[in-house]
């Protein structure tokens, strides 16, 4: 009888202490997830600010204004065009 | 002195243990402890078990934390996804004045960092009330700088900018939105309901040192608003503003608007006012460059109109394309009232009548019609009518009944006077012609199939021959060879109209154009108004040339093939080039 309740007695503190390093390992990987949502978080908020800055760069204007005068680029008068396949429908 | 040394004992042998306790007192002692340990439990149970509430709020306002997910508001982006509008955090910095006791270089710091006067912060920090923004939407990184200071009674949270990379150039059809994320202009007010995100939130334990250990309960996730893709083509957009703004500038106008829509679609591609507003800078946004002129503003549209009394007139089968009026006097007059041409033709056939813009065959045509059949011919066009966008603002214009017309009235009506109308009516109007009579809606957002509600107004024979006579107005001879776009072959109406003010016309003007390429399948529809140009003021000088830039540049920006003989390429491409 007395070898039985001890031996159900390491049972029940081996059991207790798994519990334990199950909670700390949980607690641990919560902070983890917790860590990489608020990197994700950041993440969102970078790219909504590189969108910003491709906008901005991308816009008409400026790029009207680079191609003109860095370029030296110009719209072609229709005297200079020529057109391939059939003109007319 | 001596003393005598102590007695030693053993505990056991004394003397105290040898005295028994009479029995009564131990027993009594022994209830009393009962008493208590059972009193001890009881309000043990009590506490735990039956009215635990209480201790239960107190231990969870320590460590239980509600933590809202703050949502993003959607984004509008155009046709081809460059983003006009977005939604980035931004952090702002509040202080609890009785909290924030702050020494002057901890002031001049805060100050510094915050970019804001020291005097202005110390008045801020006395104030009386219990809560003050020192600082709304600044940067993150800035806002970190400002919680380094770890400074006693000044916090921050999480607030959302809208920025609009765009700028002024599609100002007026996005709008912008309030401090507070409600819209208050344009798209961002039609849609505010789809771009308005709903915050989530979750419940979790937090340790001592403030991290979040566990989540405890339902989390509800956050729904971020949706994105709203316009039908705005940006390139498009930005001919169209360009141009228009140079025209303002040449002709000293008041002020003018355009818009570019998708014959085939009825997708508005581009929609442009000047003045216009930079919606990034908050200071802009007040006084009469926020109106929407070509939503909001209705002007008498003039000559632009005579189209649709042709039209029905060739419906009617009264008239032909060339069927002879005599406006050979240049005159006409209705009762009291005679209305005249700009210039005089001699007798003219239907098709010349929309080519030289003649008012007096316009109205000789117009007093065949009963006015109730010209009334309904120009509600089935949508005048008098929101034109329903959804946009904020849009206006009916005013198209007076049928049933009180004067004589005089009808003829004026006929060529677009004693009649308003807004810019986007006008398009959707000129939607009967470039699509072989069916009227179709506008859209502001992209749309994956053209509209299936569209309404036959007039006869697909009707409306071919009426695109030819639009064409003719380019031509030689017409109103507006200015108009004309080298390689494609266009129609359109120019527009003359004096302006009205407190009842009377007045000697200032606005000129507009409305027109269609190319004519051997109307792709896009672009109308041009401008207000008040100082000299030249006639539709086809003003703005036929601004039509002429943006329809050539859209139609090649959409790849269309021309659709000109290749030698008229030729031809008015030389004439460009020697202007």
């Amino acid at each position: 009888m007395l070898r039985v309740n001890i031996f159900l007695l390491l049972v029940a503190v081996a059991c207790a202490l798994l519990v334990v390093t199950a909670q700390h390992k949980a607690r641990k990987l919560f902070q983890e997830l917790e860590v990489a949502q608020q990197h994700e978080r950041q993440l969102e908020v970078e790219f909504g600010q590189l969108q910003i800055e491709i906008s901005t760069l991308a816009t008409a204007s400026r790029i009207d204004r680079i191609a003109r005068a860095q370029l030296k680029m110009e719209t072609p008068s229709a005297a200079r065009m020529r057109l391939l396949g059939g003109a007319t429908q | 002195m001596r003393t005598k040394p102590p007695v030693s004992h053993k505990f056991a042998e004394s003397p105290v243990l040898l005295l028994r306790l009479p029995a009564g007192r131990s027993r009594l002692i022994s209830l009393l402890l009962l008493g208590a340990f059972i009193v001890l439990v009881g309000r043990a149970f009590y506490l735990q078990v039956l009215n635990n509430d209480f201790l239960q709020e107190k231990g969870d306002s320590r460590y239980r934390r509600d933590i809202d997910i703050s949502a993003s508001r959607g984004r509008i982006a155009d046709r081809n996804g460059e983003v006009l509008a977005v939604s980035t955090p931004m952090k702002s910095i509040w202080a609890i004045p009785a909290d924030a006791r702050l020494n002057e270089a901890q002031v001049a710091q805060l100050a510094g960092l915050l970019e804001i006067d020291a005097g202005e912060l110390r008045r801020k920090l006395a104030s009386e009330k219990s809560f003050v923004f020192l600082q709304r939407q600044i940067p993150p990184e800035l806002a970190q700088k400002v919680a380094d200071l770890k400074l006693p009674g000044i916090g921050q949270n999480t607030e959302y900018r809208r920025f609009y990379p765009s700028g002024e150039m599609s100002a007026h059809l996005v709008g912008f939105t309030g401090i507070d994320d409600q819209g208050q202009e344009g798209v961002e007010l039609a849609f505010q309901n789809q771009l308005l995100g709903r915050p989530g939130s979750r419940t979790v334990i937090k340790d001592r040192r403030g991290h979040v250990v566990e989540d405890v309960g339902a989390i509800l996730p956050p729904q971020d608003g949706q994105d709203i893709r316009l039908a705005l083509d940006s390139k498009i957009q930005y001919f169209a503003l360009s141009k228009l703004k140079e025209a303002i500038a040449e002709h000293k106008a008041k002020a003018g608007g355009i818009v570019v829509a998708d014959a085939r679609t009825g997708e508005v591609l581009a929609l442009a006012n000047w003045p216009t507003y930079n919606p990034n800078n908050r200071e802009s946004l007040t006084g009469g460059s926020l109106r929407n002129r070509a939503v909001t503003d209705t002007f008498e549209p003039g000559s632009t109109l005579k189209p649709f009394s042709i039209a029905l007139a060739l419906e009617k089968g009264k008239f032909r394309a060339d069927s002879v009026i005599d406006t050979s006097s240049g005159r006409l007059t209705i009762g009291r009232a005679t209305i005249s041409d700009a210039h005089r033709h001699g007798p003219l056939t239907v098709a010349e009548v929309i080519q030289k813009s003649s008012n007096v065959g316009t109205a000789k045509i117009a007093s065949t019609f009963a006015p109730q059949e010209m009334w309904e011919m120009l509600d089935s066009v949508g005048f008098g009518q929101v034109p329903g966008l959804g946009f904020p603002g849009e206006v009916a214009g005013r198209l007076r009944p049928w049933q009180r017309w004067r004589p005089i009235e009808q003829a004026t009506i006929s060529y677009g006077h004693g009649i308003s109308v807004s810019l986007i009516q006008l398009v959707r109007a000129y939607t009967v012609f470039a699509r072989d009579g069916e009227l179709i809606p506008l859209s502001l957002t992209q749309l994956d199939a053209p509209p299936a509600n569209g309404i036959q107004v007039f006869s697909p024979r009707t409306a071919r021959q009426m695109r030819s006579m639009l064409e003719m107005v380019v031509e030689r001879g017409g109103t507006a060879p200015q108009a004309q776009v080298p390689g494609y072959r266009v129609g359109g109406k120019t527009g003359t109209a004096n302006k009205l003010e407190g009842g009377r016309y007045t000697n200032r003007y606005v000129a507009s154009f409305i027109g269609m390429a190319p004519m051997s399948s109307p792709r896009l529809i672009v109308a041009v108004m401008i207000d008040e140009p100082q000299g030249k003021y006639y539709g086809g000088s003003v703005a036929g040339p601004v039509f002429s830039a943006v329809m050539g540049s859209a139609l090649r920006t959409l790849g269309v093939p021309p659709d000109a003989p290749q030698q008229l390429i030729a031809r008015a491409g030389t004439q460009r080039e020697a202007l």
